[in-house]
């Protein structure tokens, strides 16, 4: 046991707040990564992911929390691309990444004016790739509270989402309003990814976002079964890449400690890769209804 | 403005520009606009990781960005395009994120590599840009026939024995190519609103293939020499000005094609 957990880690302030809010974080990205993941909105939860990175650097300027700046930013770059068409499934990568062009020229603006005026250049790694192990205390009401609000969204949404993300023909037929539901869901999507950024950095919040729900939508036969599978997976992932990262303090080569978002990320690609190493016998053709991954792909 | 130094930054520029335009007119009629994303940002974790080991980290991009090409093509066989984008990009980042932090004082550097340091560019760094960039048109010229036809039908394409997966691939490879050179000029992110910026405004502009190619040039063009400019006069990062100009001249082709689609019917 001693070699698996350094002496210590129960112990250590920061990796219990590090725990209870990676693994909400965790919850929340892998729940409505879930949808995202069906939606075929991958493009936008990572483009939301790095426009947040505009939101931190700019927050990082006028010197706020950077949660408020990645809220903030991704919810208005949700918005906005819901404005200029992202619903429509042509064209709407475009639009996606036209927003994510212009928002990532303001990143690069807040991150030069952020280092004239002070002489540090850490910030703008913390803002990209995380540091789970500072996260203020302060914030954390805040984080859980919006990670609620995310998970309540998605939860009261799931079941007319998951029509008008297979048919939304179908859906508005019945009486769905599809575009203010794809709307809220961006909203829920702006939000969670912002939490994730302050975990594993803006960059990378698309792994925890991304990861667990293909890993999950390709063992599980049902949505709620996949949902409640990426939510563990997530969990595992974080956690794991938590004890790794703390243990990691006297690895080589540096003897700093091997960043967490390092670890989070190849737990959750490997169990991706695992999972095409399951043979699935009872598949009788490749555009199989039961493959929620393949649902709704373009034939 | 057009002495020493700043007479690479110029040629630097314009080959990207050019580069940008012509292989960004096919990510936009294919739709890969988030591998074109995803290609440039991952490769960052190259260079990174050849500045570590003591390799030129031009060496480094290409290795990563190739890699990057080939794992979105291997993983689109058996899942989502989407999905194995974003896990072959976050994957090169995670090791990105671990080389920088291996290395002591890299911030400095992590920055120039995402946002671009157009205005360092040494003369011994314009010749392989020069060589790599005259490598990716010859690439684009020698499958530009075939590569059309199967962005654009790709089912006819494959009944006249037109590989779509073998396209799919060439093109991701002419991609990581023009991608290793242009990193370091204009930075990881923003080869990616230089790809899709002037291009998307283009197609918005003409139907016309070739028309629409010229034209996402010439606004890449214009796109970086404004940047130049403005980023010499005010000393802003020239990312922020290609990020900008590239979003600006996207709503102008809409709102262009918006005025225009309310006089005569659009044809699909």
């Amino acid at each position: 046991m001693r070699y698996i957990f350094e002496p210590g880690f129960f112990a250590s302030g920061p990796v219990h707040v590090a725990l209870a809010v990676g693994a909400v974080v965790a919850i929340t990205s892998a729940v409505v990564g879930v949808f995202t993941v069906i939606r075929g909105q991958s493009f936008a939860g990572h483009s939301l992911a790095d426009i947040a990175t505009t939101g931190g650097s700019g927050a990082f300027l006028v010197g706020i929390n950077q949660f408020w700046g990645f809220l903030a930013f991704g919810a208005g770059a949700a918005a906005f691309m819901e404005m200029i068409g992202v619903q429509r499934r042509r064209g709407r990568d475009v639009a996606t990444g036209v927003v994510l062009g212009a928002a990532l020229g303001l990143a690069a603006l807040f991150l030069y004016l952020g280092t004239q005026s002070s002489s540090t250049t850490g910030a703008s790694f913390t803002i990209l790739f995380g540091s789970i192990f500072v996260i203020t205390t302060s914030t954390i009401p805040a984080l859980i509270a919006s990670a609620l609000l995310a998970l309540a969204t998605v939860v009261v949404l799931a079941r007319v989402l998951l029509l008008s993300s297979l048919s939304s023909d179908i859906a508005a037929a019945r009486g769905v309003p599809v575009r203010a539901v794809g709307a809220a869901f961006l909203m829920a999507l702006a939000v969670s990814v912002a939490l994730s950024a302050v975990i594993i950095g803006a960059v990378l919040s698309t792994a925890l976002l991304i990861g667990p729900a293909a890993t999950a939508l390709r063992l599980a036969r049902s949505p709620i079964r996949a949902v409640v599978t990426a939510a563990v997976l997530g969990v595992l992932a974080v956690w794991i890449g938590i004890v790794l990262a703390y243990d990691s303090y006297y690895w080589p080569p540096a003897g700093r400690g091997w960043p967490v978002s390092f670890f989070v990320v190849t737990l959750v690609v490997a169990g991706y890769l695992l999972t095409f190493l399951r043979r699935r016998p009872h598949r009788p053709a490749p555009h199989d209804s039961h493959d929620p991954e393949h649902a709704c792909s373009p034939a | 403005m057009f002495t020493g130094l700043m007479l690479n930054t110029w040629i630097a520029g314009t080959v990207v520009a050019v580069i940008a335009g012509v292989t960004g007119f096919f990510a936009v009629l294919r739709g890969s606009t988030f591998a074109a994303h995803a290609i440039p940002n991952g490769a960052f974790a190259g260079a990174a990781g050849a500045t570590l080991l003591g390799f030129n980290p031009l060496a480094g991009l290409a290795v990563f960005s190739v890699a990057g090409a080939l794992g979105i093509a291997a993983l689109s066989r058996r899942a989502r395009n989407d999905v194995a984008t974003a896990l072959t990009l976050v994957m090169m980042l995670g090791v990105g994120a671990l080389f920088v932090s291996w290395s002591t004082e890299y911030a400095q550097e992590a920055y120039a590599l995402l946002f671009g340091e157009v205005f360092g560019v040494s003369t011994d760094e314009v010749v392989p840009i020069l060589v790599l960039g005259a490598l990716s048109i010859a690439a684009i010229a020698v499958m530009f026939r075939p590569l059309l036809l199967s962005s654009a039908l790709p089912e006819v394409a494959e009944a006249r024995g037109v590989s779509a997966r073998g396209m799919e691939l060439g093109f991701l490879l002419v991609m990581a190519l023009a991608t290793s050179m242009t990193v370091p000029v204009v930075g990881a992110l923003l080869m990616f609103s230089l790809m899709i910026g002037p291009s998307a405004a283009a197609r918005s502009l003409t139907a016309r293939p070739v028309l629409a190619m010229t034209l996402a040039v010439v606004l890449a063009l214009v796109t970086v020499w404004t940047g130049i400019v403005a980023s010499y006069v005010s000393n802003w990062p020239l990312g922020f000005f290609v990020g900008v100009l590239g979003a600006f001249f996207f709503l102008a082709g809409r709102g262009y094609r918006a005025a225009a689609g309310r006089f005569r019917p659009r044809v699909a």
